[in-house]
């Protein structure tokens, strides 16, 4: 059941390939916003960097949440997923983790590219791999109980942001601490580490907040 | 043992609670004044000037208990809506309803009267600095609490949805609080501790009647507003026509 939720929007997904390339160029083109907006001086572009990935990895992700849940709250698969015998919290972790694979993994790969932009070292590149590696996961799960609560309402990508972007600050401060220690050379290590405890905390807990939200919003 | 034994189900219906509240209203707000006025006088004419910060410092008598009651009424308010929707009682949602809109208020309060003593201070009208960057995101919280409620039409629905929140946001605040801190810190360390307590005596006491009369304050205006609530949600009730008239 729980393979075959994760399959069934992978495919879904691959389907309207457009939404998710939208996401990635949206990634795209904000960073590319920063240093046009700044000015072109290596230094500070350097120095914000890690701040201007990070940020628009949230802004991304964010952009992508309504599509969690949104197509099946509208043809009312959801509602027989809620209904079915296996828990909701495991519905949630599938359509989370699809969500992640389609829309959080693409600006993973592209972030590298972007950091060159800013002249990042290979190092620092790294870091920012591995930030974004444990930090969109955290993105994915706890947008995921903004996106279940604004089901069907009236500006719902607006109230989502209000909602959400809050509930991301942490991992914002350590994803982006973590890329700045590279950055003045010491070691990103402890950011990690809260960066992960963050994910694994998030993973037990969310996914249960999101499965009452959805039945509130079903019902 | 006396035979009075007071039915506290009894004021979890609206029916019951509204006139219970309507009364109890001026026995929080007379105090409150008089807190207020007291707390006021003490405050300008009673506390020494400061050494360091000259008179503006009195600015955080209203700044520091605006900031401790808008903190805490995040607690009540989150109680309150988890309360109303395991117990799916009306009233307790109801509450966390009329709490959020005061709690915004007073941390609006605080954030404004803090960047008003900043700028004399510090010489400047805001800091990065952890603990004003985490009232900033508490009340990104209340608005997001408020907002929600607001853009669901659907009562009960509004009620659980604000819970689910309001919950979550409960479990963020020490990790909100914590990530903030470590981000950066400039600010002054805590005053107010146990162990040391760096305050001339009347300023203290100008204080804590200050943060008496903000405490008594929202509790009779959250009443008002329940009451509001109260006869907003509920005006098909047979009830209300007779309370009314």
């Amino acid at each position: 059941m729980f393979g075959w939720l994760v399959y069934r929007d992978l495919i879904l997904a691959w389907r309207r390939r457009a939404d998710v390339l939208a996401t990635v160029f949206f990634f795209i083109i904000v960073t590319s916003l920063f240093p046009l907006g700044i000015g072109p001086e290596r230094e500070l572009l350097r120095s914000i960097a890690p701040g201007v990935v990070w940020v628009a990895a949230l802004l991304a992700s964010m952009l992508s949440l309504g599509r969690i849940f949104g197509n099946d709250y509208q043809d009312g698969t959801l509602e027989q997923l809620v209904l079915t015998p296996q828990p909701t919290y495991l519905v949630v972790l599938a359509k989370v983790l699809a969500h992640w694979i389609v829309s959080e993994i693409p600006l993973v790969v592209i972030a590298p590219v972007l950091g060159l932009q800013f002249g990042l070292s290979q190092n620092t590149l790294l870091t920012v791999m591995i930030s974004l590696l444990l930090g969109t996961p955290v993105l994915s799960v706890i947008g995921s109980i903004g996106a279940a609560l604004t089901l069907g309402l009236r500006a719902a990508n607006v109230l989502v942001a209000l909602l959400v972007l809050p509930l991301y600050i942490p991992v914002l401060i350590f994803g982006s601490g973590a890329v700045q220690a590279t950055v003045t050379g010491t070691s990103p290590q402890a950011w990690l580490l809260l960066l992960a405890a963050t994910l694994i905390v998030s993973l037990v807990f969310a996914p249960w907040a999101t499965s009452a939200a959805l039945k509130i919003s079903v019902e | 043992m006396s035979n009075r034994k007071i039915n506290w189900y009894k004021y979890a219906a609206p029916a019951n609670f509204y006139p219970l509240a309507g009364k109890m209203i001026p026995l929080f707000a007379v105090p409150s004044a008089i807190l207020f006025i007291l707390g006021m006088y003490v405050g300008f004419f009673v506390a020494p000037t400061d050494f360091q910060q000259g008179e503006s410092y009195r600015i955080l008598f209203i700044h520091v208990p605006a900031a401790w009651v808008g903190m805490f009424l995040y607690v009540m308010m989150a109680i309150y809506a988890g309360i109303g929707w395991a117990f799916n009682a009306r009233l307790a949602s109801m509450m966390a309803q009329a709490i959020s809109t005061t709690g915004a208020i007073f941390t609006f309060i605080s954030l404004v009267t803090g960047s008003l003593w900043g700028r004399p201070a510090w010489g400047v009208w805001w800091v990065w600095d952890a603990r004003l960057t985490s009232t900033l995101i508490l009340m990104f919280l209340y608005i997001g609490f408020i907002s929600l409620q607001s853009s669901i039409d659907d009562v009960r629905r509004a009620d659980r949805a604000g819970a689910v929140l309001a919950l979550v946001g409960v479990i963020n605040v020490p990790i909100i609080y914590f990530s903030v801190q470590w981000w950066n810190s400039l600010h002054q360390g805590a005053t107010i501790s146990k162990n040391s307590f760096k305050m001339a005596p009347s300023m203290a006491t100008a204080m804590f009647l200050l943060l008496g009369a903000c405490w008594l304050y929202s509790i009779a205006v959250v009443l008002a507003r329940v009451r509001y609530i109260i006869r907003e949600r509920e005006q098909e009730a047979p009830w209300m026509a007779e309370a009314v008239a």
